[in-house]
Protein backbone atom coordinates (compact mmCIF):
# COMPACT_ATOMS: atom_id res chain seq x y z
CA UNK A 1 0.00 0.00 0.00
CA UNK A 2 1.33 3.45 -0.81
CA UNK A 3 -0.33 4.77 2.36
CA UNK A 4 2.22 3.10 4.56
CA UNK A 5 4.60 5.93 5.57
CA UNK A 6 7.67 3.70 5.33
CA UNK A 7 6.84 2.56 1.82
CA UNK A 8 6.20 6.16 0.83
CA UNK A 9 9.43 7.33 2.36
CA UNK A 10 11.42 4.70 0.45
CA UNK A 11 9.61 5.61 -2.75
CA UNK A 12 10.46 9.30 -2.29
CA UNK A 13 14.08 8.63 -1.44
CA UNK A 14 14.37 6.32 -4.43
CA UNK A 15 13.11 9.04 -6.76
CA UNK A 16 15.48 11.59 -5.22
CA UNK A 17 18.41 9.25 -5.64
CA UNK A 18 17.55 8.48 -9.26
CA UNK A 19 17.12 12.10 -10.17
CA UNK A 20 20.30 13.37 -8.57
CA UNK A 21 22.69 10.47 -9.16
CA UNK A 22 24.25 11.78 -12.34
CA UNK A 23 25.46 15.21 -11.16
CA UNK A 24 26.86 13.99 -7.84
CA UNK A 25 28.78 11.25 -9.64
CA UNK A 26 30.80 13.64 -11.78
CA UNK A 27 31.16 16.43 -9.26
CA UNK A 28 34.11 15.10 -7.28
CA UNK A 29 37.46 16.23 -8.64
CA UNK A 30 40.37 14.28 -7.19
CA UNK A 31 43.86 15.79 -7.00
CA UNK A 32 44.89 13.87 -10.09
CA UNK A 33 41.88 15.12 -12.01
CA UNK A 34 42.56 18.69 -10.94
CA UNK A 35 46.14 18.39 -12.18
CA UNK A 36 44.90 16.99 -15.48
CA UNK A 37 42.49 19.92 -15.80
CA UNK A 38 45.24 22.46 -15.13
CA UNK A 39 47.44 20.79 -17.72
CA UNK A 40 44.62 20.69 -20.27
CA UNK A 41 44.13 24.42 -19.75
CA UNK A 42 47.84 25.23 -19.80
CA UNK A 43 49.46 23.36 -22.66
CA UNK A 44 47.58 25.08 -25.51
CA UNK A 45 48.63 28.43 -24.05
CA UNK A 46 52.27 27.34 -23.78
CA UNK A 47 52.14 26.03 -27.34
CA UNK A 48 50.75 29.37 -28.54
CA UNK A 49 53.56 31.28 -26.80
CA UNK A 50 56.20 29.00 -28.31
CA UNK A 51 54.62 29.45 -31.75
CA UNK A 52 54.58 33.25 -31.47
CA UNK A 53 58.22 33.31 -30.37
CA UNK A 54 59.14 31.05 -33.28
CA UNK A 55 57.34 33.21 -35.85
CA UNK A 56 58.94 36.30 -34.36
CA UNK A 57 62.39 34.74 -34.62
CA UNK A 58 61.76 33.66 -38.21
CA UNK A 59 60.70 37.22 -39.15
CA UNK A 60 63.90 38.57 -37.60
CA UNK A 61 66.02 35.99 -39.43
CA UNK A 62 64.32 36.91 -42.68
CA UNK A 63 66.01 40.31 -42.42
CA UNK A 64 62.77 42.29 -42.91
CA UNK A 65 64.11 45.01 -40.57
CA UNK A 66 67.60 45.53 -39.17
CA UNK A 67 68.21 43.88 -35.81
CA UNK A 68 68.62 47.22 -33.96
CA UNK A 69 65.03 48.10 -34.94
CA UNK A 70 63.46 44.65 -34.56
CA UNK A 71 65.55 42.47 -32.26
CA UNK A 72 64.63 38.80 -31.95
CA UNK A 73 63.55 36.91 -28.85
CA UNK A 74 67.15 35.79 -28.44
CA UNK A 75 67.97 39.40 -27.47
CA UNK A 76 64.69 40.59 -25.97
CA UNK A 77 64.06 37.72 -23.56
CA UNK A 78 67.48 37.99 -21.84
CA UNK A 79 66.89 41.76 -21.61
CA UNK A 80 63.47 41.08 -20.05
CA UNK A 81 65.09 38.91 -17.38
CA UNK A 82 67.73 41.58 -16.66
CA UNK A 83 64.92 44.10 -16.21
CA UNK A 84 63.00 41.74 -13.97
CA UNK A 85 65.99 41.53 -11.64
CA UNK A 86 66.42 45.30 -11.37
CA UNK A 87 64.90 47.30 -8.54
CA UNK A 88 63.99 50.10 -10.95
CA UNK A 89 61.68 47.80 -12.91
CA UNK A 90 59.75 46.74 -9.80
CA UNK A 91 59.51 50.37 -8.75
CA UNK A 92 58.01 51.28 -12.13
CA UNK A 93 55.62 48.33 -12.05
CA UNK A 94 54.63 49.32 -8.51
CA UNK A 95 53.81 52.90 -9.55
CA UNK A 96 51.76 51.70 -12.51
CA UNK A 97 49.85 49.08 -10.54
CA UNK A 98 49.13 51.53 -7.74
CA UNK A 99 47.65 53.93 -10.30
CA UNK A 100 45.72 51.11 -11.94
CA UNK A 101 44.19 49.91 -8.69
CA UNK A 102 43.44 53.39 -7.36
CA UNK A 103 41.93 54.43 -10.67
CA UNK A 104 39.89 51.26 -10.93
CA UNK A 105 38.65 51.63 -7.34
CA UNK A 106 37.54 55.21 -8.05
CA UNK A 107 35.88 54.09 -11.29
CA UNK A 108 34.17 51.30 -9.35
CA UNK A 109 32.77 53.74 -6.79
CA UNK A 110 31.61 56.14 -9.49
CA UNK A 111 30.22 53.37 -11.68
CA UNK A 112 28.27 51.70 -8.87
CA UNK A 113 26.82 55.01 -7.70
CA UNK A 114 25.72 56.01 -11.18
CA UNK A 115 24.52 52.50 -12.04
CA UNK A 116 22.37 52.21 -8.91
CA UNK A 117 20.97 55.70 -9.39
CA UNK A 118 20.09 55.03 -13.03
CA UNK A 119 18.37 51.73 -12.27
CA UNK A 120 16.46 53.29 -9.37
CA UNK A 121 15.15 56.48 -10.97
CA UNK A 122 13.42 56.20 -14.32
CA UNK A 123 13.86 59.86 -15.36
CA UNK A 124 17.59 59.61 -14.72
CA UNK A 125 17.75 56.58 -16.98
CA UNK A 126 15.95 58.44 -19.75
CA UNK A 127 18.29 61.38 -19.22
CA UNK A 128 21.68 59.64 -19.15
CA UNK A 129 21.09 55.99 -20.06
CA UNK A 130 22.19 56.37 -23.65
CA UNK A 131 24.96 58.73 -22.61
CA UNK A 132 26.48 55.90 -20.56
CA UNK A 133 26.38 53.59 -23.57
CA UNK A 134 27.88 56.35 -25.70
CA UNK A 135 30.70 56.96 -23.24
CA UNK A 136 31.63 53.27 -23.41
CA UNK A 137 32.52 53.65 -27.07
CA UNK A 138 34.62 56.81 -26.55
CA UNK A 139 38.33 56.21 -27.20
CA UNK A 140 39.79 57.30 -23.87
CA UNK A 141 42.75 59.04 -25.47
CA UNK A 142 40.32 61.74 -26.59
CA UNK A 143 40.00 62.86 -22.97
CA UNK A 144 43.72 63.48 -22.39
CA UNK A 145 44.02 66.96 -23.85
CA UNK A 146 41.19 68.18 -21.65
CA UNK A 147 42.47 66.22 -18.63
CA UNK A 148 45.87 67.88 -19.01
CA UNK A 149 44.24 71.29 -19.27
CA UNK A 150 42.23 70.62 -16.10
CA UNK A 151 44.89 68.94 -13.98
CA UNK A 152 48.20 69.72 -15.70
CA UNK A 153 50.91 67.08 -16.04
CA UNK A 154 49.85 65.15 -12.96
CA UNK A 155 48.56 61.84 -11.76
CA UNK A 156 45.13 63.39 -11.37
CA UNK A 157 44.95 63.82 -15.13
CA UNK A 158 45.58 60.08 -15.57
CA UNK A 159 43.02 59.18 -12.90
CA UNK A 160 40.46 61.43 -14.55
CA UNK A 161 40.80 59.54 -17.82
CA UNK A 162 40.78 56.11 -16.16
CA UNK A 163 37.51 56.93 -14.41
CA UNK A 164 35.92 58.25 -17.59
CA UNK A 165 37.08 55.14 -19.41
CA UNK A 166 36.07 52.47 -16.88
CA UNK A 167 33.10 53.85 -14.95
CA UNK A 168 30.57 53.73 -17.84
CA UNK A 169 31.21 50.00 -18.40
CA UNK A 170 30.86 49.29 -14.69
CA UNK A 171 27.66 51.34 -14.45
CA UNK A 172 26.30 49.69 -17.60
CA UNK A 173 27.05 46.19 -16.28
CA UNK A 174 25.28 46.97 -13.02
CA UNK A 175 22.17 48.49 -14.59
CA UNK A 176 21.71 45.69 -17.10
CA UNK A 177 22.35 43.16 -14.32
CA UNK A 178 19.57 44.74 -12.27
CA UNK A 179 17.28 45.00 -15.32
CA UNK A 180 17.61 41.31 -16.04
CA UNK A 181 16.83 40.01 -12.55
CA UNK A 182 14.19 37.36 -13.21
CA UNK A 183 10.68 38.73 -12.56
CA UNK A 184 9.77 35.40 -10.99
CA UNK A 185 12.51 35.82 -8.38
CA UNK A 186 11.30 39.35 -7.68
CA UNK A 187 7.80 37.97 -7.22
CA UNK A 188 9.06 35.27 -4.85
CA UNK A 189 11.00 37.94 -2.97
CA UNK A 190 7.88 40.06 -2.58
CA UNK A 191 5.88 37.06 -1.39
CA UNK A 192 8.51 36.53 1.31
CA UNK A 193 8.26 40.14 2.35
CA UNK A 194 11.67 41.26 1.09
CA UNK A 195 11.73 45.02 0.88
CA UNK A 196 13.94 48.06 1.33
CA UNK A 197 17.63 47.46 1.92
CA UNK A 198 17.20 43.69 2.31
CA UNK A 199 15.61 43.50 -1.12
CA UNK A 200 18.89 44.83 -2.48
CA UNK A 201 21.34 42.93 -0.31
CA UNK A 202 19.58 39.56 -0.38
CA UNK A 203 18.06 39.58 -3.84
CA UNK A 204 18.87 42.25 -6.40
CA UNK A 205 22.61 42.67 -5.89
CA UNK A 206 23.46 38.95 -5.89
CA UNK A 207 21.09 38.32 -8.80
CA UNK A 208 22.81 41.09 -10.79
CA UNK A 209 26.31 39.84 -9.93
CA UNK A 210 27.13 37.84 -13.10
CA UNK A 211 26.49 40.80 -15.40
CA UNK A 212 28.15 43.15 -12.96
CA UNK A 213 31.33 41.07 -13.11
CA UNK A 214 31.21 41.21 -16.91
CA UNK A 215 30.97 45.00 -16.59
CA UNK A 216 33.91 45.01 -14.16
CA UNK A 217 36.00 42.98 -16.56
CA UNK A 218 35.28 45.33 -19.42
CA UNK A 219 35.86 48.32 -17.14
CA UNK A 220 39.23 46.93 -16.16
CA UNK A 221 40.23 46.56 -19.83
CA UNK A 222 39.34 50.21 -20.43
CA UNK A 223 41.12 51.33 -17.26
CA UNK A 224 44.31 49.51 -18.22
CA UNK A 225 44.31 50.93 -21.74
CA UNK A 226 43.61 54.44 -20.49
CA UNK A 227 46.40 54.10 -17.95
CA UNK A 228 48.95 53.02 -20.55
CA UNK A 229 47.94 55.81 -22.92
CA UNK A 230 48.10 58.21 -20.00
CA UNK A 231 51.54 57.18 -18.88
CA UNK A 232 52.88 57.62 -22.39
CA UNK A 233 51.31 61.05 -22.81
CA UNK A 234 51.49 62.44 -19.29
CA UNK A 235 55.10 61.71 -18.42
CA UNK A 236 55.71 62.72 -14.83
CA UNK A 237 59.44 62.84 -14.35
CA UNK A 238 59.80 62.00 -10.69
CA UNK A 239 57.59 58.92 -10.97
CA UNK A 240 59.04 56.14 -13.03
CA UNK A 241 56.24 53.96 -14.34
CA UNK A 242 55.89 51.34 -17.07
CA UNK A 243 54.74 54.05 -19.49
CA UNK A 244 57.69 56.19 -18.52
CA UNK A 245 60.06 53.25 -19.16
CA UNK A 246 58.48 52.73 -22.58
CA UNK A 247 58.89 56.34 -23.61
CA UNK A 248 62.47 56.35 -22.28
CA UNK A 249 63.28 53.30 -24.36
CA UNK A 250 61.80 54.94 -27.44
CA UNK A 251 63.83 58.13 -26.91
CA UNK A 252 67.07 56.16 -26.68
CA UNK A 253 66.17 53.90 -29.62
CA UNK A 254 66.35 50.98 -27.21
CA UNK A 255 64.29 48.48 -29.22
CA UNK A 256 65.09 45.58 -26.89
CA UNK A 257 63.87 47.55 -23.88
CA UNK A 258 60.73 48.61 -25.74
CA UNK A 259 59.77 45.07 -26.63
CA UNK A 260 60.61 43.80 -23.14
CA UNK A 261 58.22 46.35 -21.61
CA UNK A 262 55.52 45.58 -24.18
CA UNK A 263 55.70 41.97 -23.04
CA UNK A 264 55.37 43.10 -19.39
CA UNK A 265 52.28 45.20 -20.18
CA UNK A 266 50.74 42.29 -22.05
CA UNK A 267 51.44 39.87 -19.20
CA UNK A 268 49.88 42.16 -16.58
CA UNK A 269 46.77 42.48 -18.76
CA UNK A 270 46.51 38.72 -19.20
CA UNK A 271 47.03 38.04 -15.48
CA UNK A 272 44.25 40.41 -14.43
CA UNK A 273 41.99 38.96 -17.10
CA UNK A 274 42.61 35.47 -15.73
CA UNK A 275 41.59 36.76 -12.32
CA UNK A 276 38.27 38.11 -13.66
CA UNK A 277 37.72 34.93 -15.65
CA UNK A 278 38.09 32.93 -12.45
CA UNK A 279 35.61 35.12 -10.62
CA UNK A 280 33.21 34.84 -13.53
CA UNK A 281 33.50 31.07 -13.65
CA UNK A 282 33.08 30.65 -9.89
CA UNK A 283 29.87 32.67 -10.03
CA UNK A 284 28.53 30.75 -13.02
CA UNK A 285 29.36 27.48 -11.34
CA UNK A 286 27.48 28.50 -8.21
CA UNK A 287 24.48 29.70 -10.21
CA UNK A 288 24.50 26.39 -12.06
CA UNK A 289 24.79 27.95 -15.51
CA UNK A 290 27.96 26.15 -16.60
CA UNK A 291 27.79 23.33 -19.09
CA UNK A 292 30.66 21.40 -17.50
CA UNK B 1 -23.77 25.83 -3.69
CA UNK B 2 -23.18 22.60 -1.83
CA UNK B 3 -23.12 22.98 1.90
CA UNK B 4 -20.27 21.30 3.63
CA UNK B 5 -20.99 18.12 5.53
CA UNK B 6 -17.53 17.55 6.82
CA UNK B 7 -17.42 15.96 10.26
CA UNK B 8 -13.70 16.09 11.08
CA UNK B 9 -14.22 18.63 13.82
CA UNK B 10 -17.31 16.99 15.32
CA UNK B 11 -19.68 19.67 14.23
CA UNK B 12 -18.08 22.77 15.71
CA UNK B 13 -18.09 25.74 13.38
CA UNK B 14 -14.46 26.47 12.68
CA UNK B 15 -12.93 29.90 12.35
CA UNK B 16 -12.58 31.46 8.93
CA UNK B 17 -9.01 31.84 7.73
CA UNK B 18 -9.61 33.67 4.45
CA UNK B 19 -12.68 35.68 3.58
CA UNK B 20 -12.93 36.91 0.00
CA UNK B 21 -16.03 39.05 -0.30
CA UNK B 22 -17.42 40.32 -3.60
CA UNK B 23 -13.92 40.94 -4.89
CA UNK B 24 -13.25 42.45 -8.32
CA UNK B 25 -9.95 43.13 -9.95
CA UNK B 26 -9.68 45.23 -13.08
CA UNK B 27 -6.37 45.77 -14.86
CA UNK B 28 -6.00 49.00 -16.79
CA UNK B 29 -8.60 51.67 -17.43
CA UNK B 30 -10.99 52.79 -20.12
CA UNK B 31 -11.96 50.64 -23.11
CA UNK B 32 -8.78 48.52 -22.85
CA UNK B 33 -9.47 47.53 -19.25
CA UNK B 34 -9.44 43.84 -18.43
CA UNK B 35 -11.67 42.46 -15.71
CA UNK B 36 -9.74 39.51 -14.30
CA UNK B 37 -12.07 38.82 -11.38
CA UNK B 38 -15.69 39.94 -11.05
CA UNK B 39 -17.61 39.76 -7.80
CA UNK B 40 -15.94 36.66 -6.47
CA UNK B 41 -16.72 35.43 -2.97
CA UNK B 42 -14.85 32.55 -1.39
CA UNK B 43 -14.45 31.76 2.24
CA UNK B 44 -11.92 29.30 3.52
CA UNK B 45 -12.11 27.83 7.01
CA UNK B 46 -9.02 27.42 9.14
CA UNK B 47 -7.21 24.13 8.42
CA UNK B 48 -9.22 23.60 5.25
CA UNK B 49 -7.69 22.48 1.96
CA UNK B 50 -9.42 24.30 -0.87
CA UNK B 51 -8.61 23.66 -4.52
CA UNK B 52 -9.53 26.25 -7.14
CA UNK B 53 -9.85 24.99 -10.70
CA UNK B 54 -10.59 26.83 -13.88
CA UNK B 55 -9.43 27.25 -17.45
CA UNK B 56 -7.05 29.96 -18.58
CA UNK B 57 -8.20 33.48 -17.83
CA UNK B 58 -10.14 32.64 -14.68
CA UNK B 59 -7.97 34.94 -12.59
CA UNK B 60 -6.63 32.15 -10.37
CA UNK B 61 -3.18 33.63 -10.00
CA UNK B 62 -4.61 37.10 -9.53
CA UNK B 63 -6.81 35.76 -6.75
CA UNK B 64 -3.81 34.31 -4.90
CA UNK B 65 -1.88 37.55 -5.34
CA UNK B 66 -4.81 39.37 -3.75
CA UNK B 67 -4.89 37.01 -0.79
CA UNK B 68 -1.11 37.30 -0.40
CA UNK B 69 -1.49 41.08 -0.37
CA UNK B 70 0.77 41.48 -3.39
CA UNK B 71 -1.98 43.42 -5.20
CA UNK B 72 -5.10 45.17 -4.03
CA UNK B 73 -8.67 44.53 -5.21
CA UNK B 74 -10.49 47.08 -7.34
CA UNK B 75 -13.66 46.30 -5.42
CA UNK B 76 -14.71 44.16 -2.46
CA UNK B 77 -12.56 43.00 0.44
CA UNK B 78 -10.00 40.32 1.16
CA UNK B 79 -9.63 39.46 4.82
CA UNK B 80 -7.03 37.04 6.10
CA UNK B 81 -7.85 37.82 9.72
CA UNK B 82 -4.27 38.36 10.83
CA UNK B 83 -3.10 35.01 9.50
CA UNK B 84 0.37 34.89 8.02
CA UNK B 85 0.30 34.00 4.36
CA UNK B 86 3.04 32.25 2.36
CA UNK B 87 3.09 31.48 -1.33
CA UNK B 88 4.46 28.83 -3.67
CA UNK B 89 4.72 29.11 -7.45
CA UNK B 90 4.91 26.82 -10.45
CA UNK B 91 8.67 27.38 -10.51
CA UNK B 92 10.40 26.79 -7.21
CA UNK B 93 11.93 30.29 -7.58
CA UNK B 94 14.82 29.51 -5.28
CA UNK B 95 17.75 31.93 -5.30
CA UNK B 96 20.36 30.10 -7.40
CA UNK B 97 23.32 31.79 -5.70
CA UNK B 98 22.37 30.43 -2.27
CA UNK B 99 22.55 26.94 -0.86
CA UNK B 100 19.32 25.13 -0.05
CA UNK B 101 19.75 25.98 3.64
CA UNK B 102 20.42 29.66 2.96
CA UNK B 103 17.33 29.81 0.75
CA UNK B 104 15.16 28.54 3.57
CA UNK B 105 16.75 31.10 5.89
CA UNK B 106 15.66 34.06 3.74
CA UNK B 107 12.16 34.52 5.21
CA UNK B 108 13.61 34.13 8.69
CA UNK B 109 16.19 36.82 7.96
CA UNK B 110 13.33 39.05 6.85
CA UNK B 111 11.62 38.34 10.17
CA UNK B 112 14.81 38.97 12.13
CA UNK B 113 15.19 35.44 13.54
CA UNK B 114 18.63 35.06 15.20
CA UNK B 115 21.20 32.97 13.37
CA UNK B 116 21.39 29.99 15.73
CA UNK B 117 17.63 29.64 15.72
CA UNK B 118 17.60 29.87 11.90
CA UNK B 119 19.99 26.93 11.62
CA UNK B 120 17.79 24.84 13.90
CA UNK B 121 14.68 25.70 11.92
CA UNK B 122 16.38 24.90 8.60
CA UNK B 123 17.32 21.44 9.87
CA UNK B 124 13.82 20.87 11.18
CA UNK B 125 12.12 22.06 7.97
CA UNK B 126 14.43 20.03 5.74
CA UNK B 127 13.59 17.03 7.85
CA UNK B 128 9.89 17.78 7.37
CA UNK B 129 10.20 17.80 3.57
CA UNK B 130 12.54 14.78 3.79
CA UNK B 131 15.61 16.52 2.47
CA UNK B 132 17.85 16.22 5.51
CA UNK B 133 21.46 16.39 4.44
CA UNK B 134 20.76 18.62 1.45
CA UNK B 135 21.27 21.95 3.23
CA UNK B 136 24.61 22.62 1.56
CA UNK B 137 23.53 21.68 -1.97
CA UNK B 138 22.68 24.33 -4.52
CA UNK B 139 19.27 24.44 -6.20
CA UNK B 140 20.64 23.43 -9.61
CA UNK B 141 21.93 20.19 -8.11
CA UNK B 142 18.40 19.10 -7.20
CA UNK B 143 15.57 17.68 -9.29
CA UNK B 144 12.41 19.67 -9.97
CA UNK B 145 10.44 17.83 -7.29
CA UNK B 146 13.16 18.35 -4.71
CA UNK B 147 13.33 22.04 -5.55
CA UNK B 148 9.58 22.32 -4.96
CA UNK B 149 10.01 20.68 -1.57
CA UNK B 150 12.70 23.23 -0.73
CA UNK B 151 10.28 25.95 -1.86
CA UNK B 152 7.69 24.44 0.48
CA UNK B 153 10.19 24.47 3.35
CA UNK B 154 11.00 28.09 2.52
CA UNK B 155 7.31 28.99 2.54
CA UNK B 156 6.85 27.29 5.92
CA UNK B 157 9.88 29.21 7.22
CA UNK B 158 7.67 32.30 7.05
CA UNK B 159 5.73 30.83 9.98
CA UNK B 160 2.62 31.14 7.89
CA UNK B 161 -0.48 29.13 8.61
CA UNK B 162 -2.12 29.96 5.28
CA UNK B 163 -0.32 28.46 2.30
CA UNK B 164 -1.17 29.65 -1.21
CA UNK B 165 -0.06 27.36 -4.01
CA UNK B 166 -0.07 28.59 -7.60
CA UNK B 167 0.11 25.40 -9.68
CA UNK B 168 3.11 24.13 -7.76
CA UNK B 169 2.97 20.67 -9.35
CA UNK B 170 2.33 21.86 -12.91
CA UNK B 171 5.88 21.44 -14.15
CA UNK B 172 6.56 18.03 -12.60
CA UNK B 173 6.40 14.56 -14.09
CA UNK B 174 3.45 12.37 -13.06
CA UNK B 175 5.33 10.14 -10.65
CA UNK B 176 6.94 13.01 -8.79
CA UNK B 177 3.62 14.83 -8.73
CA UNK B 178 1.81 11.91 -7.10
CA UNK B 179 4.43 11.69 -4.39
CA UNK B 180 4.32 15.42 -3.77
CA UNK B 181 0.54 15.17 -3.38
CA UNK B 182 1.12 12.68 -0.57
CA UNK B 183 3.75 14.94 0.92
CA UNK B 184 1.73 18.13 0.84
CA UNK B 185 -1.25 16.28 2.33
CA UNK B 186 0.91 14.96 5.15
CA UNK B 187 2.45 18.34 5.90
CA UNK B 188 -0.91 20.09 5.69
CA UNK B 189 -2.22 17.75 8.41
CA UNK B 190 0.89 17.76 10.58
CA UNK B 191 1.11 21.53 10.57
CA UNK B 192 -2.65 22.24 10.60
CA UNK B 193 -2.23 24.51 7.60
CA UNK B 194 -4.92 26.23 5.61
CA UNK B 195 -4.21 25.67 1.93
CA UNK B 196 -5.53 27.37 -1.18
CA UNK B 197 -4.34 25.45 -4.22
CA UNK B 198 -4.81 26.76 -7.72
CA UNK B 199 -4.58 24.21 -10.51
CA UNK B 200 -5.59 23.32 -14.06
CA UNK B 201 -5.69 19.69 -13.11
CA UNK B 202 -9.16 18.63 -11.94
CA UNK B 203 -7.99 15.24 -10.65
CA UNK B 204 -5.31 16.92 -8.61
CA UNK B 205 -7.95 19.24 -7.16
CA UNK B 206 -10.18 16.29 -6.19
CA UNK B 207 -7.21 14.32 -4.89
CA UNK B 208 -6.23 17.08 -2.50
CA UNK B 209 -9.17 19.36 -1.79
CA UNK B 210 -11.77 19.24 0.97
CA UNK B 211 -13.61 21.46 -1.43
CA UNK B 212 -13.12 22.13 -5.12
CA UNK B 213 -14.18 25.56 -6.33
CA UNK B 214 -14.83 25.83 -10.04
CA UNK B 215 -14.16 29.22 -11.60
CA UNK B 216 -15.39 30.74 -14.85
CA UNK B 217 -13.06 32.50 -17.26
CA UNK B 218 -12.97 36.11 -18.44
CA UNK B 219 -13.98 37.34 -16.00
CA UNK B 220 -13.28 34.97 -13.14
CA UNK B 221 -16.34 34.13 -11.05
CA UNK B 222 -17.27 31.20 -8.84
CA UNK B 223 -19.45 28.82 -10.88
CA UNK B 224 -19.89 26.03 -8.43
CA UNK B 225 -18.42 24.40 -5.35
CA UNK B 226 -17.97 20.68 -4.84
CA UNK B 227 -17.34 19.06 -1.49
CA UNK B 228 -15.08 16.05 -1.69
CA UNK B 229 -16.02 13.63 1.06
CA UNK B 230 -13.71 10.86 -0.02
CA UNK B 231 -11.71 9.67 2.99
CA UNK B 232 -8.01 10.45 3.25
CA UNK B 233 -5.45 9.34 2.37
CA UNK B 234 -6.75 9.31 -1.18
CA UNK B 235 -5.24 7.93 -4.32
CA UNK B 236 -5.36 9.95 -7.51
CA UNK B 237 -5.97 6.77 -9.55
CA UNK B 238 -8.88 5.49 -7.44
CA UNK B 239 -12.22 5.04 -9.20
CA UNK B 240 -14.11 7.37 -6.89
CA UNK B 241 -11.65 10.24 -7.36
CA UNK B 242 -11.80 9.65 -11.11
CA UNK B 243 -15.61 9.73 -11.28
CA UNK B 244 -15.80 12.83 -9.10
CA UNK B 245 -13.18 14.50 -11.31
CA UNK B 246 -15.12 13.52 -14.44
CA UNK B 247 -18.20 15.25 -13.08
CA UNK B 248 -16.28 18.47 -12.45
CA UNK B 249 -14.45 18.24 -15.77
CA UNK B 250 -17.78 18.10 -17.62
CA UNK B 251 -18.85 21.26 -15.86
CA UNK B 252 -15.50 22.91 -16.71
CA UNK B 253 -15.78 21.89 -20.38
CA UNK B 254 -19.24 23.40 -20.58
CA UNK B 255 -17.79 26.64 -19.27
CA UNK B 256 -14.90 26.58 -21.73
CA UNK B 257 -17.26 25.88 -24.66
CA UNK B 258 -19.18 29.01 -23.76
CA UNK B 259 -16.16 30.98 -25.05
CA UNK B 260 -16.23 29.35 -28.50
CA UNK B 261 -18.17 32.39 -29.73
Amino acid sequence: MPDDPNVRDRHLRGLDALETAAPSGTDRPTAWRAAARVWAATWPKLAAVVLVVLVWQVVVWSGWRPVYVLPGPDRVLPRLFTELSSAEFWGALGVTMRRALAGFALALAAGVTVGLAVSRFAPLRVAIGSLITGLQTMPSIVWFPIAMLLYGISESAIMFVIILGAAPSIAGGLTSGIDYVSPQLLRAGRAMGLRGVQRYTLLIVPAALPMFVTGLKQGWAFAWRSLMAGELLVVIDQQHSLGWALSQARQFNDAEGLLAYVIVVLCVGVLIDVFFERADRTIRHRWGVTAS
Amino acid sequence: MTTTTETLDTGTERARAVEIDQVSKVFGEGPGALTAIDGMSVSVRAHEFVALVGASGCGKSTLLSLVAGLTHPTGGTVDVGGHRVAMMFQEASLFPWLTVGANIEIPMRVNGVPKARRKERVAELLDLVRLSGFARKRPHQLSGGMRQRVALARALAQDADVLLMDEPFGALDAMTRDILHDEIERIWRERSLTVMLVTHNVREAVRLGDRVILLSSRPGRVIEEFTVEEERPRRIDSARIASRAAEITDRLRAEVSRHAG
